[in-house]
């Protein structure tokens, strides 16, 4: 398993956000975490990243325990956080030299890796433009673009086409799911159901609890994804 | 399960760290750049202090002769390391400000997630935004230099180290106070409650003993002040001399404000359970 969660929970002081979560996601898939808000994904997201920390369940990435070696696993980590990131005054290129030496690229390296992310991210003729002058698809592309520099085992995405008009959405969600096909182990917070294909690995968040984990196509059983999500979210979990 | 122990420079090399620490110290210097009404503010507020204050102070005030100084000095010369000391406070709260921006922003997250230890990491951006208000610093004094408050030219050199160590001290304090404060909103307290108090309760405008004259509970407050001693650091360095207790009481300082700000950005302080 590429990413392995075990019997995570986490509260903030009495409100418990996550309750003993269990989650794999093998090599090549596109898991998508789907939740209405509030259900739990961003906290979720925040202990797999190590902004936040639990005292009880394990997280590990490419094989990797994230509490005894942090640094090993973060490593292996591309992150588009939910939350734009990107310094608005520096260019395109800027911000991602300044991510490829956090994680130790420069020079030559990561000049190559950069210009191969953009170029996969159709953003080369931006690389000069200062952040603050594109539209909100290129920049989230940029973000995208940043998080694959370091050639990462495990990409994930919380929530990133928020704000993003319909065909920047597609744009986005398609590259993502051709990523996966190429053999990255990809995990995708959504509330949104169209951003996700039968043949991904659906885990269905509510309440701070998953309730479903399995195929698409295999869950839904032939109803709409929808009309499923909703008729699984409206009861109390 | 790979077994490994990665919290140290041997796995990730040097040269990730240098590569990583130079980033994060040229961002900062790269978005004070991109700020010049920062520049100027910060340049602005000592001088007013210095030009239009210490002037009206001059006839006031009367200084004898304590060391560092060799000899009556007035009151303008007087209050320029507290002034140098000013501009690092005002700079440390800015850096802290920042970081409080950057964390509400979101962009404090690509920072915490690289894989480098989290201390390192804060101690880089640190570094950063001392090596700015050392810039400062020297922009000030240079100015103050062409309205003919002149320090020994030696003084330039030697105060370097005492105002990187003076930087890192309020800046650690700066961390450390971003680390508690959960809004911008709430940064206005900081403004009452740390900068005011530390400035005004030193020896920047005003030595120790003028104010035991006036208050001996005042004046032992000035002298728990950390503050106090990261002036009167800079002010021995001016005149290439070495203030063994400053140097000892700056370093403590900055070692216990580093030491409270990592604990603040610790991620398993959180509100977990």
């Amino acid at each position: 398993m590429t990413l392995q969660v075990s019997n995570l929970s986490f509260s903030y002081g009495p409100k418990q956000a996550l309750k003993d979560v269990n989650l794999s996601v093998e090599q090549g898939q596109f898991a998508a975490l789907l939740g209405p808000n509030g259900a739990g994904k961003s906290t979720f997201f925040a202990l797999l990243t190590r902004l936040l920390t639990a005292k009880s369940g394990e997280i590990t990435v490419a094989g990797y325990d994230l509490s005894a070696s942090p640094q090993a696993a973060l490593a292996q980590m591309g992150i588009v956080f939910q939350k734009p990131t990107l310094d608005l005054d520096l260019s395109v290129r800027q911000n991602l030299s300044y991510f490829a030496a956090l994680h130790g690229l420069s020079g030559k390296l990561a000049n190559r890796r950069i210009d191969a992310a953009l170029d996969r991210l159709n953003m080369v003729e931006r690389s000069g433009e200062k952040v603050r002058a594109l539209n909100g698809g290129h920049r989230r592309r940029t973000e995208l673009a940043r998080a694959l520099i370091h050639n990462p085992s495990v990409l994930l995405l919380d929530e990133p086409t928020v704000g993003l008009d319909a065909e920047s959405r597609k744009d986005i969600t398609d590259h993502v799911h051709s990523l996966a096909c190429s053999g990255m182990t990809v995990l995708w917070a959504t509330h949104l159901t169209d951003e996700i294909q039968m043949t991904d690995q659906l885990v269905l968040l509510h309440q701070g609890q998953i309730l479903q984990d399995g195929m698409a196509k295999d869950l839904c059983d032939g109803l709409d994804l929808q009309t499923w999500f909703l008729a699984k979210t409206k009861a109390p979990a | 399960m790979v077994s490994s122990q990665d919290q140290g420079p041997s796995m990730t090399g040097f040269s990730h760290y240098r590569t990583a620490f130079w980033a994060i110290a040229t961002r900062e210097v790269l978005r004070f750049v991109h700020q010049r009404e920062r520049f100027i503010a910060a340049l602005v507020r000592p001088l007013v202090w210095l030009l239009v204050f210490a002037a009206g102070f001059r006839a006031a005030l009367g200084l004898s002769i304590t060391p560092p100084y060799q000899t009556y000095i007035t009151y303008e010369t007087y209050i320029v390391p507290g002034l140098c000391g000013m501009i690092l406070l005002f700079n440390g709260m800015q850096s802290s400000l920042s970081l409080v921006y950057d964390r509400e922003m979101g962009s404090m997250r690509l920072l915490l997630t690289a894989p480098l230890p989290r201390w390192f990491l804060l101690f880089s951006k640190l570094c950063g935004a001392t090596f700015i208000g050392i810039l400062q610093c020297y922009a000030f004094l240079g100015i103050a230099a062409v309205f003919g408050i002149t320090l020994p030219p030696l003084g330039y050199v030697a105060v370097f180290p005492a105002l990187l160590l003076a930087g890192l001290m309020l800046g650690a304090l700066g961390l450390a106070l971003s680390s508690f404060i959960k809004q911008l909103e709430n940064f206005a307290g900081v403004m009452n409650f740390v900068i005011f108090p530390m400035f005004f309760l030193s020896s920047a405008l005003y030595p120790l003993w003028k104010m035991a004259e006036s208050s001996e509970l005042l004046h032992d407050i000035c002298a728990a002040n950390p503050f106090t001693y990261a002036v009167e650091l800079i002010r021995f360095a001016l005149y290439q001399q070495m203030n063994l207790a400053a140097f000892a009481w700056t370093s403590l300082a900055m070692i216990c404000f580093l030491a409270l700000a990592m604990w603040g950005y610790d991620p398993s302080r959180s509100k977990s359970s």
